[in-house]
Order: C-alpha cells, then structure tokens, then sequence
C-alpha cells in the first residue's frame, strides 16, 4: 500500500497495466514526455519507450480514430483526451466506430479501448475546461462509461477498463484529483494522503465495473451521486444531520441497480445529484429506475440536483456548481413531506 | 472615401447536367508510359511531378508501356480479367435482385473495378484494408465466397454478420477486410491506427486504407494525414476519384487544389496519381507503395483516376444529376474491356475465351445465388433471430440488455 493522489492512482493503474502486459499502449495530447497536463502519464515513456507511451497531434478524432485501429489490431491502448470539453471532434470514432464495432462485425472485430478524460468544473476552467459529458456516452450501446471518486477506486477501476474487452469511457473528477472537495470551495481541500481512500495497493488489482458503492450508510433518504457530488453529498448530510444513504454509483453503465433499488426500498426517498445539466442528464434515467422499481416504497417525489441548464460559466461557477447547501436544502424538502 | 468593392460567392458547378453534352477536356491525359517510375526509397519532395500527372502503362492499342509495366505475368493478368468479370457479373446479379425486391439496398462497383482487383494483388496474408462500400473487389480477388457475399446481402440465417448491417457492408478479418462502416472515411485514420500498432509490435504487416473523392472533405481525412505522416505508419492512404459523390461532381471537394493526391504533399507523403480504370498501373503503383510501407519508409497517398459509371446506390438516378452519355465518353474507357485487349494484343487470350469465360462465371455467380436463396433473402422470413440483436453489444451481456431481451420476448 502507499498513500496517492488520485492522479497517482492513475499513473499506477498506466504502470501496473504496462508491466503485465505488453499490448497496453498510452497517448494522448502532451502524455509522452511531460506526462500530460495533469501528470497522469508521468514517468511512463522513461520507463516503457517512446512507442508504448507518445504524444499525439491535437487531433481528437485522429487519437481515437488511430486507438480504434490499433485495438482492432490486437493492442489494448489507453488514451487521453486532455479534457473531457474536447472530446466532440471524436465523437463519431466513438458512436459510430468503438460503441458498434464489436456488433456490426458479429464479433469479427473487436474494440478493447479505454478513452480517459477529466471532467468537472470547480477550477476555473470556464465552459470549456469544466463540463461534465457522460450523458452523451451512456445513450450510447456498445459503450461502457465509469467514473471513480477515490484514488483506491481510479486505479482499480481503471486496470478493469483497460481489462475489459469493450470499450470503456473513463470519466475522471479532476476537481478529485489532490483531494476529495466537497463543494466547499472557500476552504482548502482535505489532501489525499488524510483520507483512507488515498490509500492504494501499488500492485495490480481490478475493481469490477457495474458495482456500486455504498460510501455512507442511513436510513432516511438515498443519495445517488457519483464523482465529486460524493462528497458533497456527504458534506450535506453532515450539515443537515439528515441520515443519508450515500451510494457512489462508479459504475454508469453497466449500473447497479440492485444496490440502488435495495437503499431506496429501504428508505423511501430519493435525491440524485450530477454535476452535469440536468435536462436529458443521467439523473433523469436514474429517476425513471428508481421510479420503475421503487414506485410502491417512494414516499416523496424523487429530486434532480444538478448543473444548471446554462454552459458552465467562468466568473459565477459557484452559482452553477451543486453545493452542499442545494443538496442539503433538497434532503430537507425530501424529509418535510 | 473610396469605394469597396461588394463580394460574391464562388459556389462551384460541373461543366455539364443532364441533356449537355459531356465534357472531359479538362481532364489531362498523358500517353501511356510516359510517367517515370521512381525508386521505392525516393524522398517525397523529388517526387512532386507524380501528383500531378497520371500514372498509366495500357495504351489506346492495348500495348504495356513503360517502366511501370511488367508487373504480372499474363496468367496473373487473366485470373485478374477473370475476379473484375465476377464482380461485375456478381453486381448485375445483385442489382437485379435488389430491383426483384430480395434486399433492401445494394451498391455496385461499375467502371472502378481495376482499383480493387488490382490492388489487392499488392498484399501480403495478413494485411489489412480498411474499405469503403465500393471495394468488393478486395474479397473477390481473394476468392471469398461469392455465397456468404450474398447472404451477407440477403441478411438471411447464414450472414456472417447476423443481419446487423446494411447489404455490402461486409466484414473478413480473415480476408484482410475490416468490416465497413457505411459512415464516411471513419475508416481512415483507422486504418493508420492499424499499421502503427502493427509498427509497435515490430510486426510485417501493413495496412491500407480507402476512402472516395467526396470523403477527402471529412476532418477524418485529414486526421489520417497528420497522423500517418508524423508516425510514418506502414500505410497505403488510397483515394479512389470516381468523379461523383452521390450527385455532387468532385470539384466540390477538391476545391482549389490542383488534385487530390497534390493533398499528400502538404503532410510530406509522397503522392501518386494512376489511371484506375488500367489494371496493370494501378498493380504497379500498389506494389511500389506497399513495399514502400514493408520496407518502413512509410506511407504514401495514391489518387485513382476512374469514373462511376453506375448510380451511387439503388437509392439513385444519375440521370438526374448528369448526362446520360458521360459514361461512355469517359476518356479512360473500361477496365474489363482495356485488360482483355490488352491479353488479346499480347496472344495470351480470345475473344472465343473471353466469351467462354463469361458465360462460365455467369453460372458460378447464379448457382451462388440459387444457393444463397435456398437459405434466404430479406422477404422471405428466414433472417437470423431478433434474439441475436441483444448478442455482441458487448462481449458479456449486461443486466439491462438481457431484461430488454426479455422484454422482447426472448
């Protein structure tokens, strides 16, 4: 074990993939030898050469273009989009190309890829460093799209992407990245190495996809979140005193409704929260889940808790952001009735 | 104060539509021969010349000339005269049947059959195409089978591909054919991704991707472009001009440039330009790039110079966009018909075999067909089971598909 940033948890999932096996190739924009903007690719060219870890033109299309290629090739590639905001050029390669690949061939051709990107606001990135896409992925067939909120979880989700013999959209919170923010932005962040989710086997080691995770346990009512709104949602049971069920989704698609379905049956309400917009959001199929196989245990009508339906500003990002106040005014709301 | 001069747009038009007659004075043809024929280790920028030219070896008179000819023996020239005869043969069997009402849609390869059969020549077992929907002639160079073509075509019981995708959309890994998209030139970059993994695993194997004249437009195309040229990958990047994309003539796409290959000299590549509608030019150019991308000296960009002599799909009527007659005068002729003089002028073949041969491929294509039929076409209930629909969006079937199978009943 050893005490990691999330971006540390990253790099070792990149290392400890590499080293067990040779067809896992990484790039991206400024991966290679800067190690990306972000560090999360750091050391990996010293250590695996210049053709298992290189930098690629700007060109988001031609990046995941290529990497398709080359997982239909036999290589397993792990690349980089450098901020989930860029990631549209290529969004054809993705739907059209990695998502269908596998069915249209009758599994002639196969698409074991793994596409990272940050993604989140809360650093000042405006609306073009900020966004939070994983709505885009998860309509989508074919695809599989996670998104870790520890270090424990980045690297452990992160090698059963690159496992996986489909392709997976690796959604990163990189407001996670040095600590787990909990919306709470006028304080420093509580660094990783204080938190025991920053402790991480530097070994190998696969967290399945489509599990759940219960990050904190109650009985009055069920938060569904995942990413940053974790902790925010734990900040705000804390500050209501309100006894939340916290369940930490990781896994988009496939989704653990199982998990999902025994919390709200047990509790009878609940509060979903994204830091994406809401309309046509994740949360709209969570509630419509929950509703399907909860509808008899619901006390009180499920809440959306999210981004705005604006593009994520640059001066009034805390307006835009989902803090734990607006989270904890909606558990308040979900316990009046 | 003086006075500005007010714009306008320049929106460009084929010389000629329908009831004009057709024009080809524009496009330059040099005689036979008369290109040079570098060497495979030239450097890109001595090689300018060949983009703006056009590589041909058959004459008027049907002689080989020049030093791109001799390439293949006749035996190999006629096995090749015999694989352009099945497809086209091939395609008027499965026109007809899609006009029957047997499938919903089907694509022919009219006049371009040169590109494919010849190209495929160049490859070694183990190479990947990454086509587009007008390359049939890569499987049928390789003798797939014609049946599994067509039940491919029928969507019936016995396609390779489950009924999943539209006729002619093909997929044989085994054959060296990624299985087409139908999405324009998503396959480009693709491709290029192929070769530098093969590059990474200090492999042989080189890749090959295809794309149309209209498709050169698509952000795709270029992304292949930086990407082949920053990583020379062991790649051939073909553009096969056929002059038309669905009803837009290809100045549309080509725009200022001078040609499509002279697109390749922007990314360092270098940059050929063949008559594709000669056999024995489009083989030797195919074989100078493929061992060009063999030897790792990297990829190069090879514009064919052909003509679409059918609609674009089932689903069109040139007639409506273009002159009725503009086939005909394509200054580049017929394939089939320059090969087969080609053979005749050189005493390795007759009209009295041409003829016999025809008539022979006309059974083996229709005794594929009676065979395709017995297990079914599109309308006659024997497709594979909407239960398969659910099978292969992923490698394991995740909760929500296999309730949604049995929602549907399977």
């Amino acid at each position: 074990m050893a005490n990691m940033t999330m971006i540390e948890a990253i790099q070792s999932a990149h290392d400890s993939a590499m080293d067990r096996d040779e067809r896992v190739v990484v790039f991206g924009e400024d991966v290679g030898f800067f190690g990306g903007v972000f560090r999360c690719t750091a050391g990996l060219q010293e250590k695996y050469g210049s053709t298992r870890c290189f930098d690629a033109p700007i060109s988001e299309l031609g990046i995941v273009g290529a990497a398709i290629g080359m997982a239909a090739y036999g290589l397993r590639p792990c690349i980089e989009i450098q901020f989930a905001d860029y990631v549209y050029p290529a969004y054809d390669q993705i739907v059209s190309e990695a998502a269908r690949l596998r069915h249209r061939s009758a599994g002639d051709f196969t698409c074991p890829l793994v596409i990272r990107m940050p993604v989140g606001g809360g650093i000042f990135g405006g609306q073009t460093h900020s966004q939070s896409p994983e709505a885009i992925f998860t309509h989508v067939s074919g695809l599989k799209t996670v998104m870790p909120s520890s270090p424990y979880d980045a690297k452990g989700l992160l090698c059963a992407a690159i496992e996986d013999p489909d392709p997976v959209i690796f959604l990163e919170p990189k407001r996670l990245y040095n600590g787990p923010f909990d919306g709470h932005h006028e304080k420093p962040v509580v660094p990783w190495r204080n938190h025991e989710a920053g402790e991480v086997p530097t070994d190998y080691y696969v967290e399945p996809l489509g599990q759940a995770r219960v990050r904190r346990a109650g009985n009055d009512v069920t938060i569904l979140a995942y990413g940053t709104m974790v902790y925010v949602a734990q900040a705000a049971c804390d500050e209501t005193g309100i006894d939340a069920e916290v369940i930490d989704l990781r896994s988009l698609l496939p989704l653990d409704i199982d998990t999902i379905t025994e919390s709200v049956k047990k509790t009878g309400r609940c509060v979903i929260v994204h830091e994406a917009t809401l309309t046509g959001g994740y949360g709209g199929e969570l509630a419509a889940l929950v509703q399907e196989n909860c509808f008899y245990h619901l006390e009180v009508p499920i809440q959306r808790i999210t981004g705005w339906d604006t593009p994520y500003p640059h001066a009034q990002e805390w307006d835009y952001f989902p803090g734990p106040a607006r989270v904890g005014r909606a558990l308040q709301k979900a316990m009046e009735s | 104060m003086s006075k500005a001069q007010r714009l306008s747009l320049h929106v460009p038009a084929p010389k000629v539509r329908p009831g004009d007659t057709p024009d080809f004075s524009g496009v330059e043809i040099p005689k036979a021969g008369e290109v040079r024929r570098p060497d495979v280790a030239a450097d890109p920028r001595d090689i300018r010349d060949l983009a703006f030219s056009v590589i041909r070896v058959l004459s008027r008179d049907g002689e080989a000339l020049g030093p791109w000819a001799g390439t293949l023996t006749h035996d190999e020239l006629i096995e090749g005269l015999k694989h352009m005869l099945t497809l086209r043969i091939f395609d008027a069997r499965m026109l007809m049947a899609q006009r029957q009402g047997k499938t919903s849609f089907f694509m022919q390869c009219l006049g371009e059959e040169a590109v494919a059969c010849a190209f495929q020549r160049a490859l070694h077992k183990g190479d990947m195409n990454f086509p587009t929907y007008r390359q049939a002639g890569l499987l049928i160079t390789q003798e797939y089978p014609l049946v599994s073509m067509m039940n491919q075509i029928y969507s019936n019981e016995a396609d390779p591909i489950r009924g999943r995708q539209l006729p002619i959309m093909y997929s044989a890994k085994d054959y060296g054919f990624f299985s087409i998209s139908g999405n324009l030139t998503t396959q480009f970059s693709q491709a290029v991704g192929w070769a530098m993994a093969s590059a990474i695993s200090r492999d042989t194997k080189i890749a090959v991707g295809w794309v149309g004249d209209g498709s050169t437009s698509e952000n795709d195309f270029h992304a292949a472009m930086v990407f082949a040229s920053t990583y020379q990958a062991p790649v051939v990047l073909n553009i096969v001009n056929n002059q038309w994309a669905i009803s837009t003539f290809q100045g549309m796409a080509k725009g200022g440039s001078a040609t499509f290959a002279a697109r390749g000299h922007g990314f360092g590549l270098p940059s050929l330009r063949v008559d594709g509608n000669d056999f024995l030019a489009v083989h030797a150019v195919a074989k100078w790039a493929a061992e060009r991308a063999r030897r790792n000296l990297g990829p190069t960009l090879i514009e064919y110079v052909t003509y679409r002599a059918g609609g674009h799909s089932t689903s069109d009527d040139p007639a409506a966009y273009r002159p009725k007659e503009e086939s005909d005068e394509w200054p580049l002729g017929d394939p089939i018909l320059r090969l087969k003089e080609h053979l005749i002028k050189e005493g390795a073949w007759s009209e009295q075999r041409h003829a016999q041969t025809e008539a022979e491929i006309e059974d083996d294509v229709m005794s594929a067909q009676k065979e395709a039929e017995a297990i079914g076409t599109l309308n006659s209930g024997n497709a594979p089971s909407p239960r398969d629909m659910f099978e292969g969006v992923y490698a394991e079937m995740p909760p929500h598909l296999i309730k949604q199978r049995q929602e549907a009943g399977y």
